[in-house]
């Protein structure tokens, strides 16, 4: 575990939340000129220690880092507890990454305090759901994200925001109810096996939690998966997102779709495997089966969209049924895939609505009846455009494709028909990408152009950093890859050990050691005792072997 | 000589149903307000009789507690009831139904 | 063999700075940068491929890693590049042609206001063939297969403004997706069995015959693979985006869908040969594919108007033939037919963009005519193209077809049957072709004309018609006399003529000449392709045979085609229109399809899902707006209500207590 003198995870927690009551403070006839260049600074200072935090993380090790524990309300057993692996690292980095982008790059009108100061309590709120080692803390986190939702959807959004902004909130909360009393189940069922003690401690929760009663854990699973399944949103819960998506402000898209979607993704990966292995294993093919269905349902009503932004919305169902898709493949590839999905989809839809922004902007409509040949006048942006569409596309050398396709195989050496049905999104995907592309950059320009210009140089250096990812994530994933797969494979290990029916193959108990403080490992000592060197989940030593020699691990 | 404690119950069910009907068929609001002060002491006469018979000094005690939140609740009560007044002359309770759905 | 790096270097740097400085770099300037990277790309190509020669043909394949690309478990893929007879040889010629056509778009693209994005494509799409062939793995080399797939999409597309070019564009994408669907299925059952891509794991072990591989398996990778393949060299089914791709500037038709890309389908067959040999079926797939789509097309390009889309569907038709000789168990013949035809292929291709810049965008042969008298150049360099095409001896054509077909032969004389009266068709419409353009009345003042007044549309159809006004004022729309284009043209024209003339040397059987079969004998051991011979009398039968059809056709065509334009006798209506596939199927996704994903839009999804969700909310409220009923604001109803319901408890208690 690595120790530092200075408490991260804490500042990194608090940071965006100084930067919200600081952007409140600012004198309301200083606003004006200094509210963004302070929240600028705290938004990079953010980033700031968010690298610091990256770059330190140890590569090859699959326990949490830089934990940070204080008791907080004792009697329940709940603590202040933060801590990152391999699983949110990346996570973290990307929402430090697109709020800035999302904060400053596109324009928008009204209070910049108050905006400024919403950003930054979802910017606070998400950082501490990644992070959160106590099941309490995740609960107010993942909860308090609603309500800079709400009113950044509400207060900045389109003609329809007060309708899109309820529905948002009242959908995702109903779906939160089952969270509430799925981790309220987890906790006291659980005490008797911990010695009769209550505890929120993810960590200590997982050590027991391997003892519950089948069914209990079933249950429990279904409502995480239920609240999570809102959350992503899984098809058919997505209706909330199409709306949400379009009415929202530039900024408040890029960071729902980008950050905010992930949150129940990571919840189902935190919570669901990690917590109540057997239940995930049971329940999988029900998710596998929701995914498959949402890729297909997903990309079928995609295709017709009359409206860019709600093309876009649309699409993003289709992207987060591949995270699930990998997750629930329970294969080192599939769920290794599902985490690096996660990030690229924060940054392609991150960019995306940045660049559909950017459009609305100079046409001041997003129907495809009222666009055309845009590339004429704005060749830069065209150019910029077609680059994230063929990263969501998933063109190999860029981002999507190295997250889709460790999906896909993933999936496929576990689940072959699901993947073959996921795959399907290699065509439809290109369809209606290509054809929104079309018709919004190609053919004769519609109206008059002769008074648009080019993206900005300001615009350009907002969405630099995020195509900067786009291609170095998918020319070389691999320190990505280093740092997310041993945490994975520990987490496999897991689910493996909890539900030996899991079929889990790329990495089995017996052949991978984990490099996990004594502390935090949660694989019971039957297991440690009988350490084989050498097999396929080589991740964890950091060092990946020919695959030529693991035959067995994946046949 | 002494009167037997039934009968002291009886009078203290007596006031209490005719606070209870005043509440309910009095419009103006200052007899509702009388009416629930009747019904209070209905109770405490209950408490008292009670006391009595059953030589615990705790039911009195309670009286004086009610005592207390009654003076208490008079004032308040009357302090609305004057504003009320103020803003309409001839105010009935059934004047004010904000709350209605 | 460090040199191996540059090869890909070069015009992945070229790709780079024309990405990012093109604006900055003048007209003709990034079109000789881009050449010049193409070119030293040909040279590195060229000292790779000597010292391999060096060496004994046994060790003639080298790995060179350049880093891990995507490590989770057991899965391990890098970006690496094998060196070998298979990927050098298709290096070469995509170099040499790359380069070519490259220093001919110089002059063809002069004007035109995206010039250096035109070049950036070129560079990136040279780029991204080499990394298909060059890749030591399948998934690097997919990679390549999707790079080249997008240069395509922005080549095809590239006069954007044209609602045609972007819907072709985006046909060509969508299309090729669908063979990927296959090539992804195919990675995915590779990485199931063997646990990697790499070819050294797949594939070596196979050939050397150390390994074998059940049927089942070669036949489902085999055939995910051809599906793959299929799409990218436009065959049966999905061949239909090839003829809608002529929609791109010349060059990109002559370069990409004709000699390097369109044959991308080939080289993966032909990497997977050690696969398809554990599957006859999927062997007689290929082939019957081949067979199929090559005479199909044949018949389609008999009747077309358009001079690139005879070419296109002469394209399908040719690898039709590849296909064929490679099912056929013989894939030094499929090779060797690629070589040729990328050099006739590109020939006639740059030579039509030629007569096209001359003619000021006429595409349409019905207009040309005559044209031998102004062209003096282009002319004998078409002729010799269309003599190749044709199979006329001595010409590149006709030795590799004449392989093809004795390997067919073998297989199956259906097969041979079928690449036999395409032989013939090949013939007709190229005569047809080259009389309808060469010979004849001038038709083209009355089509000058015409397009002075399409003009109007204010739609710049291309580089050309720009570089036509600005070279000769308005007035040339009017009728200015067909011209021989810039010496950057004419110079790769000359070199393909000769190429197209004697390119047949590489690979003659007999005095020893067999270059390509010796070079490639290392990649296809008895092992691979298992070795069977025609024998000569039956060779010599084929061979005559099969001239005396070419010439058949080529007097047919000429003759039929003698004098009149317009013969509707020979241009059924149903051959015209493709055989109604592409429209058929076009028709089924706009009707039926499209319908179906409207109702899943707008009533499933919308009035459905959505209204379930708005459903519960109204539910929810409309309970709501009934108990409020209850609300009635009067103190004294409330006070009944505490009144009853207190009653109420206390009845119940006294009964619970009295029982």
């Amino acid at each position: 575990m690595t120790t530092t003198g200075i408490p991260l995870l804490n500042i990194i927690v608090f940071l965006p939340l100084a930067g919200a009551i600081v952007s409140m403070l600012v004198p309301a006839s200083a606003a004006k000129v200094w509210t963004r260049p302070i929240g600028m600074a705290f938004a990079l200072g953010e980033l700031a220690f968010v690298a610091y935090m990256v770059a330190d993380f140890p590569r090859g090790k699959a326990g949490f880092e830089f934990v940070s524990s204080h008791s907080w309300i004792g009697q329940f057993g709940i603590s202040w507890s933060l801590g990152v692996d391999g699983i949110s690292l990346f996570l973290v980095a990307m929402t430090a990454l697109l709020f800035p982008v999302a904060m400053f790059g596109p324009s928008w009108k009204g209070n910049p305090r108050s905006f400024l100061a919403w950003m930054f309590l979802l910017e606070a709120a998400c950082m501490g759901t990644f992070l959160s080692l106590d099941l309490f803390v995740f609960f107010i986190m993942f909860e308090v994200t609603l309500v800079p939702g709400y009113f950044i959807v509400a207060g900045w959004g389109g003609n329809r925001r007060n309708y899109a902004a309820m529905k948002f909130f009242l959908y995702t909360f109903a779906g939160s109810a089952f969270l509430f009393v799925a981790i309220i189940a987890l906790v006291v069922l659980d005490a008797p096996h911990n010695g009769g003690h209550q505890t929120f401690s993810l960590i200590t929760l997982a050590k027991v939690s391997s003892s519950l009663p089948h069914a209990d854990q079933v249950l429990i699973f279904c409502g995480f998966a239920v609240a999570f399944a809102v959350k992503i949103p899984l098809v058919p819960f997505h209706s909330w997102l199409p709306d949400t998506y379009t009415q929202a402000p530039t900024a408040g898209s890029m960071v729902l779709a980008g950050i905010l979607f992930k949150l129940g993704a990571y919840g189902l990966l935190r919570l669901g495997l990690y917590l109540v292995p057997r239940g995930a294993a049971d329940m999988g093919p029900v998710l596998l089966t929701l995914a498959a269905a949402g890729i297909v349902y997903g990309s079928i009503v995609t295709i017709m969209q009359k409206d860019l932004k709600r093309l876009v919305a649309y699409a993003s169902i289709v992207d987060v049924a591949f995270i699930v898709l990998g997750f629930f493949a329970f294969s080192s590839q599939g769920v290794t895939g599902g985490v690096f999905e996660m990030v690229n989809h924060g940054l392609t839809t991150g960019a995306i609505f940045f660049l559909v922004g950017i459009v609305a902007e100079k046409k001041g409509t997003l129907r495809f009846s009222e666009l055309g040949g845009l590339a004429k006048a704005t060749p830069v942006l065209a150019a910029i455009f077609l680059t994230v569409v063929m990263s969501a596309i998933g063109l190999p050398g860029l981002n999507g494709f190295v997250g889709e396709f460790l999906v896909l195989v993933g999936t496929f050496i576990t689940h072959r028909w699901w993947a073959v049905v996921g795959t399907t999104a290699v065509v439809t995907g290109a369809i209606y990408m290509l054809w929104a592309y079309q018709k919004v950059f190609h053919g004769p320009s519609l109206g008059s152009d002769a008074k648009v210009t080019d993206i900005s140089w300001r615009q350009i250096a907002a969405v630099a950093p995020l195509l900067v990812g786009i291609v170095f994530l998918g020319v070389y994933p691999k320190p990505f890859l280093d740092r997310v797969t041993p945490s994975v494979n520990y987490l496999l290990a897991h689910v493996e050990q909890a539900a030996p029916n899991a079929h889990v193959p790329a990495v089995t108990t017996r052949h991978v050691t984990f490099n996990v403080p004594a502390n935090q490992n949660v694989l019971s000592t039957a297991t440690k005792s009988s350490k084989v060197a050498g097999g396929s989940g080589s991740g964890a030593a950091g060092t990946a072997k020919p695959a030529a020699t693991s035959k067995g691990g994946v046949g | 000589m002494s009167v037997p404690s039934a009968w002291y119950l009886v009078l203290a069910a007596i006031l209490f149903g005719m606070g209870a009907t005043g509440l309910l068929v009095r419009r103006n609001v200052l007899v509702m307000f009388m009416c629930i002060e009747l019904m209070l002491n209905a109770v405490n006469l209950t408490f008292v009789t009670f006391a009595r018979l059953l030589n615990d000094i705790g039911g009195q005690v309670d009286v004086l507690f009610v005592l207390v939140v009654a003076a208490a609740e008079v004032v308040v009560g009357l302090a609305i009831i004057v504003a009320l007044f103020r803003r309409r002359a001839a105010a009935t309770a059934d004047d004010i139904h904000i709350l209605k759905g | 063999m460090n040199a191996a790096y540059l090869i890909v270097a070069l015009p992945f740097a070229g790709a780079l700075v024309l990405l990012f400085a093109g604006r900055r770099i003048l007209d003709p300037v990034s079109g000789w940068f881009a050449t010049a990277m193409a070119a030293g790309s040909f040279v590195c190509t060229v000292i790779v491929w000597s010292t391999l020669l060096g060496r004994p043909s046994t060790s003639r394949s080298v790995d060179k890693t350049i880093f891990t690309w995507m490590p989770v478990g057991s899965l391990h893929v890098s970006f690496g590049l094998q060196l070998d007879p298979l990927s050098i040889l298709w290096s070469l010629f995509v170099t040499g042609v790359g380069s070519l056509i490259t220093l001919y778009s110089i002059g063809y693209m002069r004007g035109d206001p995206s010039f250096s994005r035109f070049f950036f494509y070129l560079n990136a799409f040279i780029f991204s063939m080499l990394i298909l062939v060059l890749a030591d793995n399948f998934l690097f080399s997919f990679l390549g297969w999707e790079g080249v797939g997008f240069c395509s999409y922005g080549l095809v597309g590239f006069w954007f403004e044209r609602n045609s070019a972007a819907v072709a564009a985006k046909k060509a994408f969508v299309t090729n997706r669908v063979g990927d669907f296959g090539f992804m299925i195919a990675l995915f059952l590779m990485f199931q069995h063997f646990g990697s891509f790499n070819y050294s794991v797949v594939l070596a072990p196979l050939a050397s015959g150390h390994a074998t591989l059940a049927n089942s398996t070669a036949t489902f990778i085999s055939i995910m693979l051809v599906l793959g393949a299929v799409a990218k060299s436009a065959q049966i089914p999905l061949y239909m985006w090839l003829p809608d791709a002529m929609e791109g500037p010349t060059p990109v038709s002559a370069l990409i869908h004709a000699a390097t890309m369109v044959t991308a389908g080939v080289y993966l067959v032909a990497r997977a040969a050690p696969i398809l040999h554990f599957s006859p079926d999927a062997q007689w797939i290929v082939a019957s594919i081949g067979a199929g789509t090559c005479f199909l097309a044949a018949t389609i390009a008999c009747v077309q108007d358009d001079i690139k889309r005879v070419l296109a569907y002469s394209t399908v038709s040719q690898i039709g033939y590849m296909f064929l000789a490679e099912g056929s168990g013989d894939y030094q013949a499929g090779i060797y037919h690629t070589v040729m035809h990328a050099f006739f292929k590109a020939l006639l291709f740059l030579s039509a963009g030629s007569i096209i810049h001359a003619l000021h965008d006429e595409q349409n042969m019905k207009r040309m005519g005559n044209l031998r008298k102004y062209l003096p150049i282009t002319f004998p360099a078409f002729m010799v193209g269309f003599l190749a095409l044709a199979a006329i001896p001595p010409f590149d054509g006709f030795w590799s077809k004449d392989e093809v077909l004795a390997a067919a032969w073998h297989k199956s004389p259906v097969l041979w049957a079928f690449g036999i009266a395409t032989a013939f068709l090949t013939a007709y419409y190229m005569s047809r072709q080259v009389r309808l353009v060469f010979w004849g009345k001038s038709r083209w003042n009355s089509a000058a004309a015409a397009h002075g007044a399409a003009g109007d549309t204010g739609i710049p159809l291309s580089p050309a018609a720009a570089h036509g006004s600005a070279a000769h004022g308005s007035a040339a729309h009017g009728g200015g006399e067909p011209h021989e284009a810039p010496r950057t043209m004419t110079i790769p024209l000359v070199i393909l003529t000769v190429a197209s003339a004697f390119g047949w040397l590489l690979n003659a059987n007999f005095a020893g000449l067999d270059f390509i079969n010796k070079w490639l004998a290392p990649i296809f051991p008895a092992t691979v392709a298992t070795p069977f011979t025609v024998s000569t009398g039956t060779k010599w039968i084929l061979g005559v045979i099969a001239t005396l059809v070419a010439f058949g056709g080529l007097f047919a065509g000429m003759g039929l085609w003698r004098r009149a334009v317009d013969r509707p006798e020979l241009e059924p209506a149903f051959l015209a229109h493709a055989w109604y596939i592409d429209e058929g199927i076009s028709a089924t996704v706009s009707g039926p399809l499209a319908r179906m994903a409207t109702r899943f839009s707008f009533v499933v999804d919308a009035g459905w899902v959505d209204g379930l969700v708005n459903g519960v909310g109204r539910s929810a409220a409309g309970a709501g707006r009934q108990l409020r009923r209850l609300q009635t604001g009067y103190v004294r109803n409330y006070a009944l209500a505490i009144g009853v319901g207190t009653a109420a408890v206390l009845l119940y208690v006294s009964m619970r207590a009295g029982s």
